[in-house]
């Protein structure tokens, strides 16, 4: 994991160069409107980018979580009504089908000297965005209850499984663990991440047809009903805000959650001490065997509209890059697990940098994942209840991606 | 009125009708038979910052813009979005009935494809929910027509809160207090004593629990119609049925409800269609897992990360016909009366 090498690096020489102070960004005029998600590392950015205003610059932005769903027609739009977007792994693979971004060379060449290499996402050999943090789910534990039942910190999901029965068997909780398994996204992103440190994979390989509906799939489902056995019978309505309060209610003793959850969760507001000083971060556990944690690592970057004028892209990627600069991400350092210059990571990005240490994959950039993640989001959670079989589950999710892929051209 | 003032007089309705109603229909069926450009796949190299460069397929997105370009509609697909698995599924169901042994088995394998689960929801909230409306709505009505004057006005208010609260919000509310660590859950977990109890994870509880907020919700559209229709019931009939010896209930039997009866049909009509549409609870009570309707696959296509115009549209058209179905009774009934009337 080289990158991790390189962020330390870039940020000792960022400490050293750290000190000129970039008061007015010397940007000149422009119009730089931003459409992200809303989460505190973004809303960070967007800060940073809007101390850049003034002098013919206006700096706008719309952070919302149906991001997503605004993004392909405002991009469209000629001209886009967004110069800038903010995007994670999954939701710039619209973009870049629907040809509604530029290619960043030149502007990296111009102004981006200061980014690490390893933060350019390159499509046959071109920038298309620039990433800035990192996320992944991992393991949240708390050490007092495992040490309470005897037993080590789990490294494998079998180990959690034996874990949670020792838990209970002790009496201490009925409902020790739990992932964000709400049906639809959620599930599928668990799926995901399990069936991947499986070892398996979800299309035959380059073709976009499906291939989950075999041993490895099976073994994935299993282990995760084997996992929502020792969640609240709730267990299909819980997305990150639901596990987050009930970690921090001191209701559960190991969880799958997002690491973006991990400064909300250690800052100790909403939760006790006591959960709080026990809550350790712990990399993916791996499973089935696998060596690679099951987990997904996700980056989230900024894009350009292709449709604005080339005065507003520069703007634009100026306005990310002094929001970018080292003195702001040292100054958000616990917001994220920034990718860019001038992180220090902290306590609350051991997971994802553990989970990353020990090789997890990137979640799929597929083009047709987005379909493939929405069928089996609506498919396996009738397995889990316990009224259909795994084989039947898969079909079933293979069939509904089938006629998905189908119906918006992916497949004839 | 001479035939070319009622034309002036009615224009305007017309000219409105067809751009908001018409228009859109037909722009609706015309895009459901159309779906998604081929997407040109080829092999790219994606460089991220997690495992240096690998090959990964992509879309050629200058190829695929020029097939777009060529057909701005998309591939004409005909019927083929109405009989594949996401909407009626016809060879999926003859599959079934080949191999099902048994009706039971067949009804069960028809229950596994998306649209016939969301319409068996959809019936049962429709046929369960419109009745229960009408029934609770006339009871509350003759409650609310019963009291003294005094409090006539903070009750009505506050039978109305049901329908004035947002039905997302509604729903919401009422999804915190059946958690399991809710009010309304926790304290069923502790009269039955089944820890276990959850009313988010069973089907059968999350139908249960969508009806019940679907009456909650609606039962204030009753009971305003039937208020106000209980203030025109003729004063004269009903003393002369008094004096005549008539109980209370024979008074609401035989004078009331037949006096009533329009409005019930016209409940009925609004209900039905509502309620076939039914949407924000399964939003509200992330219940996608046990019950969705048509109207969540709609949302879910349009929503999704590629969304699908195509498949969205056919749900809408078949909306529109399952709505006409339901409502054909009620509306040949109407006719007829009003046929009957004008002889």
């Amino acid at each position: 994991m080289q990158f991790w090498k390189t962020t330390a690096a870039a940020s000792a020489l960022a400490l050293l160069s750290g000190t000129t102070a970039m008061a007015a960004c010397g940007i000149g005029a422009g119009n730089v409107t931003i459409l992200g998600n809303d989460f505190p590392a973004l809303q960070a950015v967007v800060a940073g980018a809007k101390a850049c205003e003034g002098d013919g610059l206006t700096v706008e932005a719309n952070l919302t979580t149906e991001h997503d769903k605004l993004q392909v027609a405002a991009l469209t739009a000629d001209p886009a009504q967004y110069s800038v977007k903010f995007v994670a792994t999954s939701s710039i693979v619209p973009l870049l089908q629907n040809d509604l971004i530029r290619p960043l060379d030149e502007l990296v060449a111009q102004y981006g000297q200061g980014l690490n290499p390893s933060q350019l996402i390159k499509i046959d050999g071109k920038v298309m965005a620039v990433a800035f943090m990192s996320n992944a789910q991992h393991l949240y534990y708390r050490s007092d209850i495992l040490a309470q039942a005897g037993v080590e910190a789990p490294a494998t999901y079998e180990d959690v499984l034996a874990a949670a029965q020792a838990i209970k068997d002790a009496g201490i909780m009925e409902h020790p663990v739990a992932l964000n398994t709400m049906t639809g996204w959620n599930l599928a992103e668990e799926f995901v991440n399990m069936h991947l440190g499986m070892g398996g994979s979800f299309f035959e390989p380059g073709t976009a047809q499906p291939a989950i509906n075999n041993e490895t799939g099976v073994k994935t489902l299993e282990m995760l009903k084997a996992l929502v056995g020792y969640s609240n019978p709730d267990y299909l309505t819980f997305d990150s805000n639901a596990t987050q309060a009930l970690w921090e209610a001191g209701e559960l003793a190991m969880a799958t959650m997002w690491g973006s959850r991990a400064g909300g969760i250690l800052d100790g507001e909403g939760s006790t001490d006591a959960v709080v000083s026990a809550t350790m971060l712990a990399g993916a556990p791996t499973v089935g065997g696998g060596a690679t944690p099951a987990t997904t690592l996700w980056w989230d970057g900024f894009v350009i509209a292709k449709n604005v004028s080339d005065e507003d892209a520069a703007a634009s990627f100026q306005a990310m890059m002094a929001a970018l600069s080292p003195e702001n991400i040292a100054a958000n350092n616990d917001a994220a697990v920034w990718l860019a210059p001038g992180y220090t990571p902290g306590p609350a990005a051991a997971g994802v940098i553990a989970s990353a240490r020990g090789g997890a994959q990137p979640y799929p950039m597929a083009p047709s994942m987005g379909l493939m993640h929405t069928a089996l989001g609506n498919n396996i959670s009738e397995y889990l209840q316990g009224s259909e079989s795994a084989e039947q589950a898969l079909a079933d999710a293979e069939a509904a991606y089938v006629a998905a892929a189908k119906e918006a051209g992916f497949l004839n | 009125m001479p035939h070319r003032t009622f034309f002036w007089f009615i224009l305007p309705s017309l000219v409105a009708m067809a751009l908001f109603i018409a228009f859109p229909l037909v722009s609706v069926v015309a895009q459901s038979l159309f779906v998604e450009h081929e997407q040109v796949l080829i092999e790219s190299e994606v460089c991220d910052p997690f495992t240096g460069c690998r090959k990964e397929l992509t879309v050629d997105a200058v190829a695929t813009a020029q097939l777009r370009e060529a057909q701005p509609l998309g591939r004409f697909n005909g019927l083929g979005t109405y009989t594949d698995l996401n909407h009626l599924a016809f060879a999926e169901v003859a599959e079934a009935w080949r191999t099902s042994e048994g009706l039971v088995d067949f009804g069960g394998q028809l229950m596994n494809l998306p649209f016939y689960k969301a319409l068996a929801f959809t019936l049962t909230y429709t046929f369960v929910v419109t009745p229960l409306v009408i029934v609770l709505g006339l009871a509350i009505a003759l409650g609310v027509n019963g009291l003294p004057k005094l409090f006539k006005g903070p009750t009505i208010f506050v039978s109305l809160l049901p329908m004035i609260v947002t039905p997302l919000i509604g729903s919401l509310i009422l999804f915190w207090m059946i958690d399991a660590r809710g009010i309304i859950g926790s304290s069923l977990q502790e009269l039955t004593g089944d820890p276990n109890l959850s009313l988010k994870a069973s089907p059968a509880l999350t139908w249960l629990t969508l009806i019940v907020y679907g009456v909650w919700h609606s039962a204030p559209f009753g009971f305003i119609v039937f208020y106000a229709g209980l203030q025109t019931v003729p004063s004269e009939t009903l003393e002369a049925a008094i004096v005549d010896g008539a109980s209370r209930w024979e008074r609401i039997r035989y004078v009331v409800i037949p006096h009533m009866a329009p409005l019930v049909v016209f409940v009925t009509l609004i209900q039905l269609m509502d309620n076939f549409r039914v949407f924000e609870p399964i939003v509200g009570f992330s219940a996608a897992a046990n019950a969705t309707s048509l109207s969540y696959f709609i949302y879910a296509d349009l929503t999704d990360i590629n969304a699908r115009f195509g498949s969205a549209a056919a749900t809408s058209v078949l909306t529109v016909i399952g709505v006409a179905i339901l409502l054909a009774p009620v509306l040949v009934r109407t006719w007829r009366d009003f046929n009957r009337k004008r002889a």
